[in-house]
């Protein structure tokens, strides 16, 4: 068991009223698992990401990684964020060497590992390039790279897709997968998307919202490298997006005027493989 | 190509108006009203006479010394402002009071510590600067992307670490275009610091103009200060900040 998650919950108090963002997260992760936490926005699961990554501090419970309990960020819990987090004052081979500058390692030796990351998720041409000068999926893969060098146990991605166009996040989710598969890590991926997690996870936990609970674990056992059109995956697709559906008409209940509702505004379609049984 | 054109215009107008107001009308008396033809000999004669680079390099001593010196201690209360929340609190109020006073109303206190000496002018100049950059540190430290922290904090970058290697590089376009007006109001102090009771430097020599009502050396000294200033702003500063803009990706090549 590398991860362990207990009786975790997280309180704010904003303009005086306390929240609960996330209550009673119980969650074990093994080694080399790919977890999914996947949740309609406000529930909470980039917030539980923090506290693994130790960015920030549980109200109640605590996380262990290997039976230590964790307090605050270190290497060995590499997060990826949702915008690159690339530091545009250096270029890109020193920004996947960014890491392991940090550890102590010498120039030569992370100048080389920095090489052989960077060609993992092809970007060697722009070892000596500007941030600026990359689009957003090169930027990610940099990050990628540069997340990969610290050979930490475990990868932390919070949506780190989201703000990329669907060819691109397409390309990037096989590599991901490949890479995963190459590196052996174990990586805790943050979405709300739910192709995106049933394409990479060997396990997604769907949370609920207000307060963010886990709501159901679904365990994905399907051949890799996975693609969309596969009818497994939509049928997993399919049973995962009826769990969330009441979630995201509770939070679009909260957002929108009272007189929205799923049935008569629904855009979201159902991919329901059921041919016509609801006739 | 056109500005010089345009320059070569004006200076042909300035003559021309010479010519007609003050040699055919005589409405404006020579010394009042110079011709460029006087303003450029008596140009000539401070090089010759040596007294324009004695000043320049006396100006210029001056400016690196007190800016160098402001810049030192301005990083230094930047930083220690964003590290303690109780001078955040209490004295950043001041340092904006400090900010507002112009640094020429410095010069009577610098001249009570420090008598009239050198040691006064650089006073004023380091103060002149020193608020510029010490707000410059202040703001952008705290407007740094707490994106970049939160990544280096997970890559193990603490403390000293964090602030050498993310911390500052981050906010360095603040810093710059802090750095960039502190060296304005430092200009202006140290101008009138030199005009009051310096022995040499380029107000100085514009004071010595005025004493002797020479209105061509004054000109000629106030272009040359133009000139100083322009030189570092352009060959200096512009570059620098230009530079990390683009590098920084705030501006497009």
């Amino acid at each position: 068991m590398t991860l362990a998650i207990k009786n975790v919950g997280k309180r704010f108090i904003a303009n005086g009223k306390e929240i609960t963002v996330l209550e009673d997260i119980n969650l074990e992760v093994g080694r080399g698992e790919f977890i999914c936490i996947l949740g309609p926005s406000g529930c909470g699961k980039s917030t539980l990401l923090n506290i693994i990554a130790g960015l920030e501090k549980p109200s109640q419970g605590k996380v262990f990684l290997n039976g230590k309990e964790i307090l605050s960020p270190g290497p060995d819990r590499i997060v990826m964020f949702q915008e690159s987090a690339l530091f545009p004052w250096l270029k890109v081979i020193d920004n996947v060497e960014f890491g392991m500058k940090m550890l102590g390692i010498p120039k030569k030796e992370r100048y080389e590992k920095a090489l052989r990351y960077l060609k993992m998720v092809h970007l060697t041409k722009f070892e000596n390039a500007f941030v600026h000068q990359l689009s957003g999926g090169m930027k990610q893969r940099v990050a990628l790279a540069r997340a990969l060098t610290l050979d930490s146990e475990v990868l932390l991605m919070d949506e780190p897709f989201a703000a990329l166009d669907s060819q691109t996040k397409n390309i990037l989710l096989l590599e991901l997968q490949r890479i995963w598969w190459e590196t052996k890590k174990t990586i805790i991926f943050v979405t709300h998307n739910i192709e995106e997690a049933v394409l990479l996870a060997d396990k997604v936990v769907v949370m609920s919202s207000n307060p963010g609970r886990i709501k159901k674990i679904f365990e994905i056992k399907l051949a890799r490298p996975r693609l969309l059109d596969n009818p497994d995956i939509v049928y997993m697709i399919s049973a995962i997006m009826k769990e969330l559906k009441d979630e995201v008409e509770k939070i679009a209940k909260e957002e929108y005027d009272s007189d929205w509702s799923f049935e008569k505004d629904t855009v979201l379609y159902s991919t329901d493989s059921g041919l016509g049984i609801g006739l | 190509m056109k500005r010089i054109l345009f320059y070569i215009a004006l200076i042909v107008a300035w003559e021309l108006a010479y010519k007609v107001f003050v040699e055919v009308f005589r409405i404006w008396k020579p010394y009042i009203f110079p011709s460029p033809i006087s303003v450029a000999e008596a140009f000539i004669r401070l090089l010759n006479n040596n007294i324009l680079f004695i000043a320049i390099w006396a100006t210029t001593k001056r400016m690196i010394i007190g800016y160098l010196l402001s810049l030192l201690i301005g990083v230094i209360l930047g930083l220690a402002i964003v590290k303690f929340e109780f001078l955040d609190k209490n004295l950043r109020p001041l340092i904006l009071g400090f900010q507002t006073l112009p640094s020429v109303c410095w010069l009577p206190f610098a001249i009570l510590w420090y008598g009239l000496s050198e040691k006064a002018i650089i006073f004023v100049t380091a103060i002149g600067s020193l608020f510029s950059i010490t707000l410059a540190v202040e703001s952008g430290i705290k407007n740094v992307n707490p994106l970049y922290i939160k990544a280096a904090k997970t890559m193990g970058a603490t403390g000293f670490k964090l602030y050498l290697n993310v911390i500052i590089p981050a906010s360095l376009p603040y810093i710059i275009s802090g750095m960039k007006q502190g060296w304005s109001f430092a200009f202006r102090a140290l101008m009138a610091g030199e005009m009051l009771f310096a022995t040499k430097g380029l107000g100085q020599v514009l004071m010595v103009g005025r004493d002797l009502a020479d209105m061509s050396q004054v000109i000629s000294v106030m272009i040359v200060t133009i000139a100083f200033g322009l030189v570092i702003e352009k060959a200096i500063f512009g570059p620098l900040e230009n530079q990390v803009r683009v590098r920084w990706g705030l501006k497009n090549t």
